[in-house]
């Protein structure tokens, strides 16, 4: 079997700039900071990043995640669902320095599903006559051009058409690896990992503990080592 | 109102008397939080955290740092979680909200109107925090309870239609503030109960939207945890 284990120094080989990249975490909490640390060292810019949120510019709170590409101005535009605890990406949004597609969480995490699953889109409630509608959008359907997320009434109910998310990358954090990808994670570090390993082209894991296959019983395997191209874990 | 207790401690004293023993619940960060610290004896909630668990536990006595496997609540604090709790990804968590599989969720307020709008993720030009979970929960819970101050330095909150950006559109269920109660029933606002001390004139002087005044008006009674 070919080794999945990747040296941090050779993420930069994964990256260019104005690439789309979805980091998995919420508060940083599940955000891999090795792989964040490299992107940063690889010197890239204008990157597209899509996550749950920009977790906290207050390294005292909880630990910055994202927020170290922010604060190095290496993003372009973010689709995130909160930055409210991040003051440096609020400044940078009302600034015109970053652009910032705000979504909400449960639209993002079902985008990037949709995206990974093969599926044309997401019908949610979630956001009907609110601004959310109003992101503007590049959209045709059934030969009709959309500027905005249209809204389908559906046996007399509104739901709002969100679109599929994909990245070229996907940098997620995990507890524990088996050698051939699968991957443990602990509570509160899931949250959109599992869901972005479907979602983009390459998908790298940085994991606390490595194993041997078959350490980790099939029913425990939270991603399937098929969708892990690439583990960075400790010596 | 007793004149020890704030406003908000007096909102969540309540609020606490809304849920039942068993419910699941998603309480929003700030004053919907203090909610938990009055629930009456024998009522136990299992407690949603957006971020992916089931089963809200106590801050841990020893702290885990930052960098290290840990569990956070929504807001990234360190927190538990109870015997019984589960955790999942972000969308089985959302899938819970919008999915009707919330007895309640308590989010805070900037503005209710009279057609059971909220609005409360942002303030153009001065707050843009993002509005993080706070749609999929309103949109999905099976009762959302407002929880607000009933004016914010003499500004009137509660109103005919909200002019700060929706946070969804005719879901409010219940909304409690420090001087009054008010549920929506059949799209219809109506005050069911005041705070001890305050009248239905003050309440309507402090109140731009149109409400109905029930027939079983009462007074309001709160959790006497604590006291």
């Amino acid at each position: 079997m070919k080794s999945k284990r990747l040296e941090i120094d050779k993420v930069a080989s994964f990256l260019h700039d104005g690439m789309t990249i979805m980091y998995g975490g919420f508060m940083g909490n599940g955000t891999p900071p090795r792989l964040i640390q490299a992107i940063l060292d690889s010197g890239v810019k204008d990157l597209t990043m899509i996550g749950d949120d920009t977790a906290f510019s207050d390294a005292t709170k909880g630990p910055e995640g994202v927020g170290l590409l922010i604060r190095n101005k290496r993003i372009r535009k973010m689709i995130t669902g909160h930055i409210g605890l991040n003051k440096e990406a609020q400044r940078q949004m009302i600034a015109g320095e970053m652009e910032i597609e705000l979504c909400p969480i449960g639209s993002i995490a079902e985008r990037i599903r949709a995206g990974g699953s093969g599926l044309g889109g997401v019908l949610t409630p979630t956001g009907v006559g609110t601004s959310v509608e109003d992101v503007p959008q590049d959209l045709t359907v059934n030969g009709q051009k959309y500027t905005k997320k249209p809204v389908f009434n559906i046996n007399g109910r509104d739901f709002l058409y969100e679109t599929p998310l994909r990245a070229e990358l996907a940098v997620l954090e995990a507890v524990q690896a088996d050698k051939a990808g699968n991957l443990v994670y602990y509570t509160s570090m899931r949250n959109h990992n599992p869901l972005m390993a479907l979602a983009a082209d390459t998908v790298i894991a940085e994991v606390h503990q490595i194993v041997e296959v078959g350490c980790i019983d099939p029913d425990h395997v939270m991603t399937p080592g098929v969708l892990v191209d690439y583990l960075v874990y400790p010596k | 109102m007793t004149q020890e207790m704030s406003a908000k401690e007096f909102i969540a004293r309540r609020i606490a008397l809304e849920l039942k023993d068993g419910d699941t619940v998603n309480l929003g960060i700030g004053l919907p939080t203090l909610v938990a610290n009055y629930l009456p004896p024998g009522v136990t909630l299992m407690l949603q955290s957006e971020n992916g668990f089931l089963g809200i536990g106590p801050v841990p006595e020893e702290i885990t740092p930052i960098g290290q496997p840990r569990v956070v609540n929504a807001g990234g604090a360190p927190c538990s979680i109870i015997p019984g709790g589960s955790t999942f990804d972000t969308s089985i968590s959302f899938a819970l909200m919008r999915g009707g599989h919330l007895d309640a969720c308590v989010l805070g307020g900037l503005q209710v109107d009279e057609n059971a709008d909220l609005a409360n993720w942002m303030v153009p030009g001065k707050s843009v925090p993002g509005m993080g979970g706070a749609m999929d929960l309103a949109v999905g819970a099976k009762q959302v309870i407002v929880a607000m101050e009933h004016t914010a330095k003499g500004e009137k909150k509660i109103l005919k239609k909200c002019d700060l950006p929706l946070t969804a559109k005719g879901r409010v269920s219940t909304l409690v503030t420090e001087k009054a109660l008010f549920r929506f029933h059949d799209g219809k606002l109506v005050l069911e109960e005041y705070a001890p001390g305050v009248s239905v004139e003050e309440i309507r002087a402090e109140t731009e939207a149109s409400f109905i005044v029930s027939d079983k008006l009462k007074e309001m009674v709160i959790s006497q945890v604590g006291l």
